[in-house]
């Protein structure tokens, strides 16, 4: 009896670990996109489903247009963005320093590493009671919500990273006469810049999540004081239109972070 | 330029106990000579290297350049490693010019200084590619000029052409020998290849394996100015033979691993 060997059979869309064809690729993105909406639109037209709990996408586009014509749409958008934007920078200028730092001298990771261990298992939307009493419900708290909730995640990623670079360079560094202090500045951090842009477009949906967190909780504005406010009034076309823009604002942050990866650091792009 | 080892002893400790890598070393490296340390894995010979550079401290014995004892690492003592060390940001010209500027050296004769280098080690075309574009042999080659251009006193080499196909290995030594000739700078390379040894350096220290110990000392008394053809010349052979002879003499891996009597039979 012969046994025929096991032969791999060719194959377009199985390709393991392999890049496929680039129209391949742009159909299927596509189609990620393209299916959702249209079982989306098959369900609300077909299935006996209330208009109250699943809009049309046709009635959230309109709830979308109103929104945008009364000027909340834009309002919220801008008053969620830079409260982001700000709890986020602040602890990002506080990550770089922190993680390299960390990621450099074991000293200072032993001094650390414990208590940001502990910290950044404490769920940052449990922070929000103590925020509100320390700072009210303007727009400190908020920034600082989001400060709490990303400066760790951050820095432990630029610290991880800093920890990776090749011993030979900051050793061959040291051969060409550099000490300590130009090592850090001028051969660490540059190194680290693309893992610290990478660090950031993740840990910037983690921010995206904790503003709506905080507005859904307390406050007079925002997308997420929007959708509380559309929720009271049974108004689920306008919680639809919310959650679209959210998405589409943190995909667009994402893009964007990726993009200005590839720009400002050609030389690590597939390192 | 003298660089001198003394009575140089190094162990580690380990879990099993305090292991002897080198015992005893003794050598020198004087003014425009090119040697290198030939020796089996296990014979110590990187971190031999390691402490003249400074990167590792001898558990006793003495390092002195110039009469100077070594205590850390510095820009005197240049050193090239077998994994290529360029900085991937910076272009080939930013790289050579970088020890300099860690000097402070203002930045237009940074900018002379590298480009004499590059164009010694024949890559000024290459001088606003980055390391990625390179080959394997350029970069060791931008890494030679790196070090080259902070005038160390000595030049360390830690097999810097072990991770090269043997082509490209041969013709990055044809390319040392020349470079060496035209600045006539002192060079201490370690490697395990004796034909590389031989062809390179006018000295060689063959070094014996666990604990590391220099075996012998040998003149290499060949022209010169060597290029491939040597490495048929009888001469040549007598030296790699003498080498390898030594070499496989104190080649202590097997009585290391402990092979049982019943396997033996086997």
């Amino acid at each position: 009896m012969t046994t025929n060997p096991k032969l791999l059979k060719p194959t377009i869309f199985w390709q393991l670990a392999e890049e496929i064809s680039e129209s391949l690729k742009w159909v299927l993105m596509t189609l990620s996109i393209v299916i959702p909406l249209v079982i989306w639109l098959l369900v609300s037209s077909f299935a006996r489903i209330e208009s109250v709990f699943l809009p049309s996408p046709l009635a959230v586009i309109q709830a979308l247009v109103n929104l945008w014509q009364q000027g909340f749409l834009i309002q919220d958008t801008v008053t969620s963005f830079l409260r982001v934007v700000g709890g986020f920078f602040l602890g990002g200028f506080c990550a770089i320093p922190l993680g390299i730092l960390m990621g450099a001298f074991p000293s200072i990771r032993s001094l650390t590493e414990p208590i940001i261990g502990v910290v950044r298992y404490m769920p940052a939307p449990a922070f929000i009671p103590l925020l509100v009493i320390y700072l009210g419900i303007g727009e400190t708290s908020k920034v600082m919500l989001i400060f709490i909730g990303t400066i760790f995640f951050n820095t432990l990623m630029i610290m991880d990273a800093v920890k990776f670079i090749p011993k030979e360079l900051i050793e061959v560094t040291y051969t060409l006469g550099g000490l300590r202090k130009q090592i850090l500045l001028q051969v660490i951090t540059p190194y680290v810049i693309p893992n610290i842009l990478d660090a950031f477009r993740i840990n910037m949906a983690a921010a995206w999540n904790l503003v709506v967190v905080a507005e859904l909780l307390a406050a007079d504005n925002g997308l997420g004081k929007r959708i509380v406010l559309a929720q009271k009034f049974l108004r689920t076309d306008e919680i639809f239109a919310c959650l679209i823009v959210l998405g589409v604002i943190g995909f667009a942050l994402d893009l964007s972070f990726r993009l200005l990866l590839r720009w400002t650091c050609k030389w690590s792009v597939n390192r | 330029m003298h660089l001198e080892i003394t009575h140089l002893n190094k162990s580690f400790s380990t879990k099993r106990g305090s292991v002897v890598a080198l015992k005893d070393i003794n050598m020198h490296v004087e003014t425009s000579e090119f040697v290198c340390a030939v020796g089996a894995s296990g014979s110590g010979k990187s971190t031999l290297l390691r402490m003249i550079a400074g990167l590792e401290t001898p558990t006793s014995g003495k390092i002195t350049v110039d009469g100077t004892e070594v205590t850390g690492p510095g820009a005197d003592r240049g050193l090239v490693f077998q994994s290529y060390t360029l900085y991937p940001w910076m272009t080939v010209q930013k790289n050579v010019e970088f020890g300099l500027k860690l000097q402070g050296l203002p930045q237009k004769e940074r900018w002379e200084l590298a480009c004499y280098y590059l164009d010694i080690v024949g890559l000024t075309q290459f001088a606003d590619s980055f390391p990625k574009e390179l080959s394997g042999g350029m970069k060791q080659r931008v890494a030679i000029a790196r070090s080259l251009a902070c005038h160390p006193k000595v030049l360390l080499m830690d097999e810097p052409f072990g991770a090269l196909d043997i082509q490209t290995k041969e013709r990055m030594q044809e390319y040392l020998i020349e470079i060496w000739q035209r600045i006539k700078c002192s060079i201490l390379m370690i490697t395990h290849d004796v034909e590389e040894a031989v062809f390179l350096s006018q000295r060689i220290y063959v070094l014996s394996a666990r604990p590391g110990t220099i075996q012998q000392e040998l003149t290499i008394e060949l022209p010169e100015n060597r290029n491939y053809k040597i490495k048929r010349e009888p001469a040549f052979y007598h030296y790699t033979d003498t080498i390898l002879e030594l070499l496989r003499g104190t080649n202590t891996e097997e009585s290391e691993t402990q092979i049982s009597p019943s396997a033996d039979l086997l």
